[in-house]
C-alpha cells in the first residue's frame, strides 16, 4: 500500500496495492517518465497518435490530453493529431455497421479536441510506391540539440506571455490553434467509401490462407496508411499503443514468425525504420491490467471493433443454436490450421497467460528480454543505403537470407506447385534473376510470382506471402515499388558487370 | 441464507461476445445451503448465461487468465478471490484483456 488515506483497489505486483488517486498518479506519471527519458519528441513537433478503439491505444490518447492539461512545468509540449483506420471491410462488418462504428469513434475523438483523421483501410489501394522507401533525413535529436530546442521553446513561451496582457484575445486564439487548427486539415473525414476498393480489399484477404498471414499482412497494411497519413500532414512521430503485454506477444510471435533479428525494431520504444518518421510505443512499459483498470475506473471509453480472429470465432459465438459441448464445436469453427510453426497471436496471447498465472513474472521477463535487444546495429555508420524489406522495412540481412535453405525450400515449393504462366515461356521456371529466356516478362504490369517478390522480402514477409493463393490483388503501390527495386537492382548488376568488365585487362 | 441474492454482472473486453454480446446483466442467484462466493457464482454463470466456448472464459474452477475480475470497482485479488463471499447489490465485472490493444 502506497498510501494510507484510500481504500486499496488493485494490486499490481504482489504485495503493491494502489488506491485509486495513487494509481491514477503512478499510470500518468509513467506516461511522461517514458516519453521524458527518451528525450525524443520535439517541442511543438505534430505527433499523430495511431487510435485503434481498442483499450491500450484509448488510454494513451487519455494520456496525452492529460499531459496538455497539466501546468507549465509538466506539460507536454508536443502536438497531436490522432489516426484511426477504420478495418470493418476486412473484419466482415457490413456498411450499416461501420457506419455505426464511425460515428462512435468521430464522436470520441472529437471530444478530444484534437485534429483527427479518419481513414478507410481501403485507401491502401491509392497508396504511392513511395510508401514503401525508407526517407532518410538528417538526425537532429542528440540530447544536446533536444535540450536547445526545448529551452528555445521555453524562451519563446515566456516571450509571448509577457506580449500578452492578461488573458487577451490573442493570446487566447494562439493556444487555441494549437489545439484546434481552424480549416480543413483539422479534422479528416473519408469521403465516400469506394465500392470498387471494398471489393479489392476482399478479395485480397480472400487470398490469404491462414489467420497469421491475415493478421500479418493486416498489420502491415494498417502501417503503411498511417504512415501516410504522417507524411502527407507534416506529423513527424507516430505512437502506437502496443501495451507491454501486447509486446511480450509480438517478441513472442517474432520469434515464431522468423523475425528474430528484428525485435527490437518491432517492439522497441521507438522505430526508426521509415527514416523521416519514427514510430513510438509508449505504452509498452504498461501491462493490459494496468490499462484495463485505468480505463474502467476513470471512465475511458473504447469501441470494441472485432479483430479477425474474432470475427472467425464470433461466427461461431452468433449462432443461435442449442447448447453443444465447447470440444464439439471447434472443430467446424476454428481457423483454418496455420502453416507449422506459425501460431496466431491469440493463442500465443493466451500461452502468455496462462504461463503468467503460474510464473507471475513472465511477462514482465519477455518484455525486459526485448528491451535488452539494442536496435539494429546496421543502424550505427555504413553510408550506403541498406536493403529493405519490401512490406515491413526492416533490414534485410541477404548474405544470410538468400543463402538459407528457406528459400530453396520455399522456391521448389513454388515451382512444383504452380504450372509454367504460358506455354513457351517455363523453359527457365521464371528465374528471378532475368538470365532465363523469359526475361522480359517481369515489367509492363504483369503480376509478378512469389519467386520474383522474394529476394525482396524479409523472412517473416516471405511466410506471408507465401501463404497467399495468387499475388495479383496485392495494392498496386507494392506491385509498382517491387518492379522499381527490380529494375534497380537489374541495372546495379549491368553496371557492377561492367566496371568488372573494365578491371580486368588493369590487374 | 434469508433471501435470494441480487447482483449485477458486468462482462467486458470483449468477454461480452460470450455473452450474445450483452455487456450488463442482472441476475438473481437462488437460496441456496451453503454462502454464494465467487466459486459458486462462476459455476452458476456456466450453467445459466454462457452456453458455449466454456473454454474462452473458464480454466478449471477459475475464470481463463487473463480475464480480470473487478468486485465493486476493486481487483479480487484484494477480495479474496474465488472465496469472496457476494452479498446483496454487488457488482461484479469481468475484463478480458486477450481481445486487442
Ligand atoms: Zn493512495
Ligand atoms: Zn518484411
Amino acid at each position: 500500500m502506497k498510501c494510507k488515506e484510500g481504500p486499496p483497489v488493485l494490486i499490481i505486483r504482489v504485495g503493491d496495492a494502489f488506491c485509486k488517486a495513487c494509481f491514477k498518479d503512478y499510470f500518468v506519471h509513467k506516461f511522461r517518465a517514458t516519453l521524458g527519458k527518451n528525450r525524443c519528441i520535439f517541442p511543438g513537433e505534430k505527433v499523430l497518435l495511431a487510435f485503434s478503439g481498442g483499450p491500450a491505444s484509448s488510454a494513451m490518447v487519455r494520456q496525452v490530453q492529460e499531459g496538455l492539461s497539466r501546468d507549465a512545468a509538466k506539460k507536454l509540449r508536443f502536438k497531436p493529431g490522432i489516426v484511426f483506420v477504420d478495418e470493418g471491410a476486412v473484419c466482415g462488418q457490413d456498411l450499416g455497421k461501420r457506419r455505426e462504428v464511425h460515428s462512435q469513434v468521430e464522436m470520441i475523438l472529437r471530444a478530444t479536441g484534437f485534429p483527427f483523421h479518419l481513414v478507410h483501410l481501403e485507401e491502401v489501394f491509392d497508396l504511392p510506391g513511395s510508401i514503401l522507401r525508407s526517407i532518410s533525413h538528417n538526425a537532429t535529436d542528440d540530447s544536446q540539440s533536444y535540450k536547445e530546442a526545448v529551452d528555445g521553446f521555453i524562451r519563446r513561451q515566456q516571450q509571448q506571455q509577457s506580449e500578452r496582457t492578461g488573458d487577451s484575445l490573442p493570446g487566447q486564439l494562439s493556444e487555441l490553434s494549437v489545439r484546434c487548427p481552424p480549416g480543413k486539415e483539422a479534422v479528416e473525414v473519408p469521403g465516400p467509401l469506394s465500392v470498387s476498393h471494398t471489393a479489392e480489399l476482399t478479395h485480397l484477404f480472400r487470398a490469404v490462407k491462414t489467420l497469421t498471414a491475415k493478421e500479418e499482412l493486416l498489420q502491415t497494411l494498417r502501417n503503411h496508411l498511417i504512415l501516410h497519413v504522417a507524411r502527407t500532414n507534416g506529423y513527424t512521430k507516430v505512437m502506437m499503443g502496443d501495451s507491454c503485454t501486447r509486446v511480450a506477444v509480438k517478441l513472442l510471435a517474432n520469434l515464431c514468425l522468423g523475425r528474430g533479428a528484428f525485435l527490437a525494431g518491432d517492439t522497441g520504444f521507438s522505430d526508426s525504420r521509415h527514416g523521416d518518421v519514427l514510430v513510438l510505443r509508449p505504452m509498452r512499459e504498461y501491462s493490459a491490467k494496468e490499462i484495463a483498470f485505468y480505463n474502467r475506473l476513470f471512465g475511458v471509453p473504447a469501441v470494441f471493433t472485432p479483430s479477425l480472429d474474432t470475427k472467425v470465432r464470433g461466427a461461431a459465438l452468433h449462432r443461435s443454436s442449442p447448447p453443444v459441448p465447447a470440444a464439439q464445436i471447434q472443430r467446424p469453427c476454428s481457423p483454418p490450421p496455420p502453416a507449422p510453426g506459425r501460431p496466431p497471436h491469440y493463442p500465443l496471447i493466451s500461452f502468455l497467460y496462462k504461463l503468467q498465472s503460474e510464473f507471475p513474472a513472465t511477462i514482465s521477463t519477455v518484455y525486459r528480454t526485448g528491451e535488452k535487444l539494442g536496435t539494429t546495429p546496421r543502424d550505427a555508420g555504413g553510408d550506403a543505403e541498406p536493403e529493405r524489406c519490401l512490406l515491413c522495412l526492416c533490414h534485410l540481412d541477404t548474405s544470410v537470407v538468400d543463402g538459407s535453405s528457406l528459400q530453396s525450400t520455399l522456391l521448389s515449393e513454388e515451382l512444383c506447385r504452380k504450372p509454367p504462366p504460358s506455354a513457351g515461356s517455363g523453359c527457365c521456371g521464371g528465374a528471378p534473376n532475368e538470365t532465363g529466356c523469359c526475361r522480359s516478362s517481369p515489367t509492363a504490369g504483369a503480376v509478378p510470382s512469389q519467386a520474383v517478390l522474394f529476394p525482396l522480402l524479409c523472412y517473416s514477409c516471405r511466410l506471408t506471402v507465401k501463404d497467399m493463393t495468387c499475388l495479383e490483388p496485392l495494392p498496386p503501390y507494392v506491385h509498382s515499388e517491387a518492379e522499381r527495386r527490380q529494375r534497380r537492382a537489374a541495372m546495379k548488376q549491368e553496371i557492377q558487370e561492367f566496371l568488372l568488365e573494365d578491371d580486368l585487362p588493369a590487374s | 441464507m434469508a433471501a435470494p441474492l441480487c447482483v449485477q454482472l458486468e462482462f467486458g473486453g470483449g468477454a461480452e461476445l460470450l455473452f450474445d454480446g450483452v455487456r450488463k446483466h442482472q441476475v438473481t442467484l437462488p437460496i441456496q445451503p451453503g454462502p454464494w462466493d465467487i466459486r459458486c457464482l462462476l459455476v452458476w454463470i456456466k450453467e445459466n448465461l454462457l452456453k458455449e466456448r466454456l473454454e474462452l472464459f473458464m480454466q478449471g474452477d477459475s475464470v481463463r487468465p487473463g480475464i480480470l475480475v473487478l468486485i465493486n470497482e476493486a481487483d479480487w485479488e484484494l477480495m479474496g478471490e474465488l472465496d469472496y463471499q457476494l452479498q446483496d447489490q454487488d457488482n461484479v465485472v469481468f475484463i478480458s484483456t486477450l481481445h486487442g490493444g
